[in-house]
């Protein structure tokens, strides 16, 4: 390889680090993004140069050229279209298609290999990064069909028996192919282990699924990553390593992340179980306080200082612009409004700051939870949208509920508790939510988008 | 042991990336996880890189190959561009002040 090329690479993988390290300030991000996809298109053309100092065979060059493009432009398509509550969805499913791609590549390399020599650690690269590949692939597409609500959840104790099953076996038949106990030609053994790991992709995510979706996404972001690394090492091409790695930190990062906001191992949310809590005291009937649109909306209008925790329920109300414009009619009322983000609200890291962000919520009134909770009683008024799980307080006080020990937002510690609500239906954990038999706690039924709508009308008549 | 010692430059290389990226992406604070996570998702487009290098090597009448490796780089193209345009737009959407207005 040439000096210039190699020069080129060394080039593309700090503008990735530059890139990522960019992505730490919300000003700075765009300009981290752009750094990052020049990289990515001079790695793209140096690939391309490299290859064009020897005599290269033009119909290859053609279907490079060719696939490149229809490549290109369908992804800016697909990228142009989406809505920002779809967006889990979308990274799903262009995370799924790095994963195919490692997976292809580990297989074209596979027929290439008959012809060398029987490199025992090639091979096992090739075949971990095969299965990687394939199980971002399937993985991801069934995420996206679950996110997209195409496939449900299927909690089946066999699904999660045989998942277990197959891993096994996976390991099994590479570490018996790799002693030579396995007496089978590669090409067939690797197309053995593709489709076990295809299989293996789609049984791993079938029994996850609701508000254990952000921890899935940021995993199988993680894998694609470690499956580009892995070809790298194939290739011995650093940039490959460098740019396969940086997506693994970040991916596994996230996941732990995600895991410790719920207080549940990584382990638990794979194994698709939840600690049954006893359901000791919840039999009771809840003593509720119900509060109509226009009383809210008076008492939102004394409001000084006001607080709202949105959730899951507002990515599905579509209610990100009504509150928005609830938020600037507060605040053309003197009031100061803020959004308190609960690090797993929504479906992946980080969804309801990007739904806010498209309502132009000015992020600076983004609030995340660590900040907030130690001085929730100064605030006059909460409203919940939407979320459910992220504010029962029995998440603190009740050692036997199943969510005890997940970090909470204390909206109960608040003045005045508003919660815009479908109906008593409970959140993903399946608890009661303590929060509703409070005294500061009232429940406002009905559609939020609708409900949202009609107390900014009220309001606007004061 | 062999392995290892043949590929020392590449272990140590592996491991510096492992502890600079966590460093750099620990910093990356909960509001910007969603476009962090997008952005990083193009980067694994970097995958596209190997496909390309394939593709270059590969006999041209080499078919079977030729037609799954132009997959490969199908795909890897559809990841980076997406990956960066979507990040793009979500980061266009991050603005102070605008409410004011």
């Amino acid at each position: 390889m040439s000096a210039i090329v190699e020069i080129g690479y060394l080039l593309s993988t700090l503008s990735f680090l530059g890139g990522l390290k960019f992505m730490s300030s919300p000003k700075r991000a765009k300009t981290g993004n752009i750094i990052a996809a020049s990289g990515m298109i001079l790695a793209l053309l140096l690939t391309l140069y490299g290859a064009y100092s020897q005599s290269l065979p033009s119909i290859n060059v053609i279907l490079i050229a060719a696939t490149l493009i229809v490549g290109s432009l369908i992804g800016k398509r697909l990228s142009n279209k989406v809505e920002m509550t779809q967006m889990p969805q979308l990274v799903s499913l262009f995370n799924a298609t790095g994963g195919g791609c490692a997976m292809l590549l580990g297989i074209v390399e596979g027929h290439r290999l008959l012809i060398s020599d029987n490199d025992i650690p090639l091979q096992l690269l090739l075949i971990i990064g095969l299965f990687t590949g394939a199980v971002a692939f399937t993985g991801s597409i069934l995420a996206n069909r679950k996110l997209s609500g195409k496939t449900k959840d299927n909690k089946s104790k066999l699904v999660v028996f045989s998942a277990r099953t197959l891993l096994v076996l996976i390991i099994a038949a590479i570490a018996l192919y790799n002693l030579q106990l396995l007496p089978i030609d590669f090409t067939i053994y690797m197309y053995i282990i593709a489709a076990l790991s295809l299989l293996y992709g789609i049984l791993f995510v079938l029994p996850i699924g609701g508000a254990d979706m952000p921890v899935v996404i940021s995993l199988l972001n993680a894998i694609t990553g470690i499956a580009t690394a892995l070809s790298g090492f194939v290739y011995d091409n650093k940039v490959m390593i460098a740019g396969g790695i940086f997506v693994g930190a970040a991916g596994i990062l996230l996941t732990l992340l995600m895991c410790k906001a719920m207080n549940r191992s990584l382990f638990k949310v794979l194994a698709g179980t939840f600690k049954k809590g006893t359901v000791s005291g919840s039999e009771t009937e809840q003593i509720i306080q119900e509060i109509s649109l226009t009383e809210t909306a008076m008492q939102l209008s004394y409001a000084k200082k006001i607080a709202i925790i949105p959730g899951y329920g507002l990515a599905v109300a579509q209610a990100q612009h009504e509150c928005a414009q609830l938020q600037q009619i507060l605040e053309s009322l003197e009031a100061e409004v803020h959004y308190i983000i609960h690090p797993v609200a929504g479906r992946m890291p980080g969804h309801m700051n990007v739904l806010l962000a498209e309502a132009n919520v000015d992020y600076a009134s983004l609030k995340e939870m660590d900040e907030v909770n130690d001085t929730m009683d100064s605030y006059d008024m909460v409203m919940v949208i939407g979320a459910n799980d992220v504010i029962n307080p029995a998440a603190e006080v009740n050692t036997d509920s199943s969510i005890y020990g997940m970090p909470i937002i204390r909206a109960y510690k608040s003045k005045k508790v508003v919660v815009l609500k479908r109906g008593m239906s409970t959140g993903y954990a399946g608890v009661v939510n303590e929060l509703f038999d409070m005294e500061n706690c009232h429940l406002l039924f009905g559609d939020a988008k609708e409900s949202i709508q009609g107390i900014t009308k009220q309001l606007k008549l004061i | 042991m062999e392995l290892i010692h043949n590929n020392l430059e590449t272990i140590y290389f592996i491991l510096f990336c492992v502890f600079i990226g966590i460093e750099v992406i620990a910093n990356v604070p909960a509001i910007l996880h969603t476009p962090l996570m997008s952005g990083a998702n193009a980067i694994s487009g970097v995958i596209t890189v190997g496909a390309v290098t394939l593709m270059l090597q590969l006999e041209p009448t080499d078919y079977v190959n030729l037609a799954i490796g132009s997959v490969a780089v199908f795909l890897g193209a559809l990841n980076i561009s997406g990956g960066f345009f979507v990040t793009g737009r979500m980061l266009a959407m991050f603005n102070t002040k605008k409410t004011k207005a």
